[in-house]
């Protein structure tokens, strides 16, 4: 009798000791490290100016992978945040890092003008390019994204605005493939970026 | 057999179970979190239904269920957190740190979702809660 209960527990320790057996087959990881969309489909038109004085055209940076963000250059926390993590992206990246275009465009079309939104761009990365426009033309751009902003007035008649935070990641064939949340570190971008200058 | 002998072999599976639940690493066949919207959900809101279609709070861990797939199974384009999803499409959205992230989403009544993530579970007791949890949302 207890020969056989002795063979009872030997048998179940060796099944639960056998069940800790690392697994073989994990589940894959993510490709990117930004939220991916699927299928991919082209990425919305911008009706805007640029600020290297031509029409925005997202159409002409086919070939090159565009990061495309929304903000504006009196904010004072997301938007430093977002544009020295981009800047800081495209120079790790050394040489392929020309193969990266950032467009930025504001929410703030009363105080952005083209001038000022180049200026600060410039301040990031000579090679950043700015949206601008009249308000409806700005509206029509958030839209067509879903940004969403929004003024909050100070009591001595200054305002800052909330607005969304996310880069839009356009692959070299004009297509929106990848939504990268606020707050990744440079090296997340670098890593999808080399992902998505070999496709 | 001795009553002490009956008490030890009833025992023993529920150790069994236990020890299994709080050793054996936790595998999942997909580490995706999958939540969609399904087809006439607009129309439904159009028509004043209120009812939450997803849940506005979900729960993620790192290194398990680490990513949340939404589907748009809908007619029309539904927005979640930064991104607008066309019918048929679908957002993959990988997570690599413990957070809380509160998202816009139209297919809610209330207009936002929550995801929290929580860490990968490592100590065994919090590896039985994971998987108790896990079967209690299943079931």
């Amino acid at each position: 009798m207890k020969s056989r209960l002795l063979r009872s527990m030997l048998l179940g320790v060796a099944i639960a000791v056998a069940s800790v057996a690392p697994a073989a087959d994990a589940p894959a990881k993510p490709v990117l490290k930004a939220g991916v969309l699927s299928p991919v489909m082209p990425a919305p038109q911008l009706a805007l100016g640029g600020t290297d004085g031509k029409p925005l055209n997202l159409a002409a940076y086919r070939g090159k992978v565009v990061l495309l963000a929304f903000g504006f250059s009196n904010c004072g926390e997301v938007c430093p945040i977002t544009l020295a993590t981009l800047a800081g992206a495209r120079k790790k990246l050394g040489a392929d890092g020309a193969g990266v275009q950032v467009v930025y465009v504001t929410v703030d079309p009363e105080r952005d003008t083209e001038a000022q939104m180049k200026k600060y761009l410039a301040s990031f990365d000579s090679t950043f390019i700015g949206g601008v426009g009249s308000r409806a033309e700005i509206d029509a751009a958030q839209k067509s994204y879903g940004i969403s902003s929004k003024k909050n007035v100070n009591p001595d008649g200054s305002y800052t605005i909330g607005h969304s935070s996310s880069i839009y990641m356009i692959d070299r064939a004009g297509g929106l493939r990848a939504v990268m949340p606020y707050g990744h570190p440079v090296d997340d971008f670098v890593h999808d970026l080399k992902i998505l200058l070999r496709t | 057999m001795k009553r002490r002998t009956w008490w030890f072999v009833a025992a023993l599976p529920p150790l069994l179970a236990l020890g299994w639940a709080g050793l054996a690493p936790i595998e999942l066949s997909t580490r995706d979190k999958l939540f969609e919207i399904p087809k006439g959900t607009y129309a439904r809101r159009r028509a004043g239904d209120l009812v939450d279609i997803l849940p506005s709070r979900i729960t993620l861990t790192i290194g398990l269920d680490d990513v949340l797939l939404l589907r748009n199974l809908d007619d029309v384009p539904q927005q979640f957190g930064p991104t607008i999803l066309m019918p048929g499409q679908s957002f993959r959205l990988p997570f690599e740190r413990e957070s809380e992230n509160r998202f816009e989403c139209t297919a809610h009544s209330s207009g936002q979702m929550l995801v929290i993530v929580e860490a990968e579970p490592e100590w065994p007791w919090q590896k039985v809660r994971w998987r108790w949890h896990h079967w209690s949302q299943r079931g």
